[in-house]
């Protein structure tokens, strides 16, 4: 197997003066989906958010492409190829829905995503391009986020907790949308509530419990109980 | 007559008011940043502007092509070198930074320029006048209220329809995700107190032409931006101009009526809006 | 041998240093008998700037009230022992404790205009209030306009015989003013209120939600405060029997310097005012003939100490060897029982 793009060697993590992860190990591929399941406050949102340069941490416990970026600032973590569509949509608000999709092509790097297919991805973003975007639908605000994301043509893109507070239909059409994201090569990491979508949609699986890693395997051969005792740690 | 005419020249000071406020009303709206020295840049633009003229022996306005990029440069670096290490929830550190600031430039323009008042001399400009009907319109005024507008027009421009002003948008509303779509924050920040500043260049050589100042003045330009932009509603330019305009025509009607009035005039205004409207006339954001 | 946990509001620090406090007080008590007129003087001004720094620190450091506007309570308080002792023919005295009733009734109004502006808004918003009372009182032609006027001599002579009981006992009063701020400052915060004060500076949101009313809290220290800070006003002038709205509303002399006393002294503290003053008189009368220099001087340690050491120097030496003269919080403490 060739060497991961991504890699967390043994990451503690703090929330303010809370520590949230204790030497989580982790490693994404080229091209791969990854899926990270736990409960609330398992430490999820921090990995992505440690991942992503939001929050400072030691050089040395994340690389990406083999260059160490655990203190490197978001705005460059993000030139290097790295995006987020993060909790909650969190859209400009003063941002009309086709600026908000711009401004994630401020970046420019190299690659197929503009503003062209992000409309054939999500029609119905085209016909309200001119829109606040707050006066969108949760799923369509969604749909603007990751496109938001997309603009940048990342290598790899995190998804955090991606169906939160959206409605079921909207939450199947969104997955069925992920495989012409991510089929082109690029890599992504799925933070996810909801276990079978999280495995239908993954080839490897990681589960946290209290700021550790409890349980790492292939989507496919996971099962239910070793899943649940991860999850909630019932012996 | 006399009220007409001095509900035009309260108009028409009203768009150096307006000048004073842009900036402030800016870096607000970009950082909620509200800078105590920003009157103190204002004078500081005026003497950089009076040193241009004596030195390269110009008008006034040919010193803005010196003035506007200096003060744009004094921006950007007073913002990554001071300002940025101020920011966050914590309202303190950036105003007792820029309160130390104001001393600062006030007291080192003391020591550069001494305390007598000083004035560019704009020539022909400042006597100038058009008749309209029977008022007397000055055209230093009615080029200050012009320049005004323009630049107002020309900064909501910026804000709206540039790739520049929708970063400053996008980081005022979220800065953390600002980040991740690649922008520098602290980069979008010196670039909006250079603009600010620019701005401030222009509002301090109009002044100077205007009227003769001192280091001292620095604190009675804040309030009169302040007052503007509390007037018109935070975060709204165009508001921000109707503020000038109100403080700068109570100022003159309130000098009508007795020449000590001028001033308090314009404050009592500023305190009955606050009083009827918190949030000024046309507000925008929240503070 | 066992070893039992108790708690206390008090430390061996804190004892020690209210002895040394006393024995400080008797001798600066019995000044007027070892010091000259000069040191007198320069000690009466140093009170009166350890006064208002105090005041301003509870605004600003406690109740989160970031004036830059407080020398709107300074002029009036000046302004009113001068009206009060020329027009009402009132003994200095009376009219020195009147001034500071009048301007903690001032204050009320001037609250509820205010109080509309947020955060650093409401801190040009007290400078706006600060011009208009300014402004005003340059208006009073029998004040002197905006040239000011003088204490009359008949009425200076009426506080004590001979200039030397004078200024004795103008000393004692800013000795005695600065001793009742302090004081004042520190039962406020030792009692329910300055409880609920603290809650609301660490979180407003968590305290609202508590049910600390955040607006009466903030506006009883606020009309406190300005009350308070009207006396000293008027206490200073006393000192200068000369009074101008220039002079009287000084941005610089009684808001700027104030800030930097507190800042650099350790802001959210009671210790920090006191340190803060010797700090800038130590400065000022070492630097003082460099002029302007000397206020950019002042000016670049207020900054430096806002980004480096935001705790101040009080800040520095409580942290650095766990001291604390004015115990407000408690401690746990281990005592060995054999």
């Amino acid at each position: 197997m060739p060497d991961p793009i991504l890699k967390l060697n043994g990451l503690d993590a703090f929330y303010g003066d809370f520590q949230a992860l204790y030497g989580v190990e982790l490693s994404v591929h080229e091209g791969e989906v990854l899926a990270i399941i736990g409960a609330n406050g398992a430490g999820k949102t921090t990995m992505l958010r440690s991942i992503s340069g939001l929050i400072t941490n030691d050089a040395a416990q994340i690389s990406y492409r083999g260059q160490q970026i655990g203190n490197a600032r978001p705005d460059v973590v993000a030139q290097m190829g790295l995006a987020m569509v993060p909790e909650g949509r969190q859209l400009f608000p003063s941002l009309s829905v086709e600026e908000n999709l711009m401004i994630g092509g401020r970046v420019n790097r190299k690659g197929p995503w503009n503003l062209r297919r992000v409309y054939d991805l999500f029609p119905i973003l085209e016909e309200r391009r001119a829109q606040a975007s707050t006066s969108l639908s949760g799923g369509q605000q969604q749909m603007v986020a990751i496109g938001r994301a997309l603009m940048s043509n990342p290598d790899l893109i995190m998804f955090d907790e991606i169906s939160l507070g959206l409605a079921p239909v909207i939450i199947r059409d969104i997955y069925k949308a992920l495989p012409g994201i991510v089929g082109g090569g690029m890599s992504a990491v799925i933070v996810e509530q909801d276990i079978t979508k999280a495995l239908a949609v993954s080839s490897r699986v990681y589960c946290l419990q209290e700021g550790r890693v409890s349980l790492e395997g292939r989507s496919d051969t996971v099962s239910r109980d070793e899943i649940a005792r991860a999850y909630f740690g019932v012996e | 007559m006399d009220f007409v005419n001095a509900l035009v020249q309260g108009t028409l000071l009203g768009g150096l008011y307006a000048l004073f406020a842009a900036g402030l009303s800016l870096i607000f709206g970009v950082m909620r940043l509200v800078n105590i020295a920003h009157g103190d840049l204002i004078v500081l633009a005026a003497y950089l502007g009076l040193t241009t003229t004596v030195a390269l022996g110009v008008h006034p306005l040919v010193a803005l092509i010196v003035v506007v990029p200096a003060m744009a440069g004094i921006g950007y670096v007073l913002q990554r070198a001071v300002l940025n290490h101020t920011l966050g929830d914590d309202i303190l550190p950036p105003l007792l930074v820029t309160f130390g600031l104001s001393v600062i430039i006030q007291n080192a323009l003391l020591e550069g320029y001494s305390a007598d008042p000083q004035k560019m001399d704009a020539g022909a400009l400042e006597t100038a006048s058009v008749a309209l009907g029977p008022l007397s319109l000055g055209v230093l005024p009615l080029l200050t209220f012009a320049i005004a507008v323009a630049v107002i027009a020309g900064l909501q421009w910026c804000f709206y329809r540039t790739p520049l002003g929708r970063a400053f948008r996008a980081t005022s509303d979220n800065q953390d995700i600002a980040q991740l779509m690649g922008l520098n924050k602290r980069h979008v920040f010196g670039l909006a107190m250079a603009l600010a500043l620019a701005v401030t260049a222009v509002a301090g050589i109009l002044l100077g032409i205007r009227t003769s100042f001192d280091p001292s003045v620095g604190g009675g330009r804040l309030i009169f931006g302040f007052e503007a932009v509390i007037i018109g509603g935070l975060g709204n330019l165009w508001g921000t101009l109707v503020g000038g305009v109100i403080l700068g025509v109570a100022q003159t009607v309130g000098a009508t009526i007795n020449p000590g009035w001028q001033l308090l005039a314009g404050h009592i205004a500023f305190l009955v809006i606050l009083a009827v409207r918190p949030n000024g006339l046309f507000p925008r954001i929240s503070a | 041998m066992s070893t039992d946990i108790r708690i206390s509001r008090t430390s061996n620090a804190a004892k020690v240093a209210a002895v040394l406090g006393a024995l400080i007080v008797v001798i600066l008590i019995a000044a007027p008998y070892w010091a000259g007129r000069a040191d007198l003087r320069l000690m009466g001004e140093i009170f009166l700037y350890l006064a208002l720094a105090s005041l301003w620190n509870l605004l600003a450091g406690y109740a989160g009230l970031v004036s830059v506007g407080q020398q709107a309570y300074v002029g009036f308080g000046g302004y009113m022992l001068f009206a009060l002792t020329i027009f009402s023919g009132l003994p200095p005295l009376v009219a020195i404790a009147l001034a500071g009733l009048l301007g903690a009734l001032i204050s009320i109004p001037v609250a509820a205009l205010i109080f509309r502006l947020r955060g650093a808004y409401f801190a040009i918003g007290t400078w706006v209030m600060a011009e208009v009372f300014r402004l005003v009182f340059a208006q009073v032609s029998a004040l002197g306009g905006g040239s000011g006027t003088s204490l009359p001599t008949d009425i200076v002579r009426s506080m004590a015989d001979g200039r030397s009981a004078r200024e004795a006992l103008s000393y004692w009063l800013a000795l005695g003013a600065a001793l009742i701020v302090v004081t004042a400052v520190y039962l406020l915060l030792r009692s329910r209120k300055g409880l609920a004060l603290t809650a609301i500076r660490d979180n407003e949101l968590a305290s609202a939600s508590l049910g600390i009313d955040i607006w009466r809290t903030k506006f009883f220290v606020y009309v406190v405060t300005s009350g308070l800070t009207a006396i000293v006003g008027a206490l200073i002038f006393l000192q200068k029997l000369r009074i101008s709205p220039d002079a009287a509303f000084s941005v610089n002399d009684w808001t700027a310097f104030v800030i930097f006393i507190v800042v650099i002294g350790g802001i959210g503290t009671i210790e920090g005012p006191i340190i803060g003053t010797i700090v800038f008189f130590l400065l000022r009368e070492t630097l003082a003939d460099l002029g302007t220099i000397y206020l950019m001087v002042l000016g670049l340690v207020a900054i430096v100490v806002m980004l480096k050491a935001p705790q101040g120097v009080w800040g520095f030496i409580r942290h650095r060897f766990d001291l604390q003269l004015f115990p407000l919080g408690y401690r746990v403490e281990r005592s060995k029982d054999s």
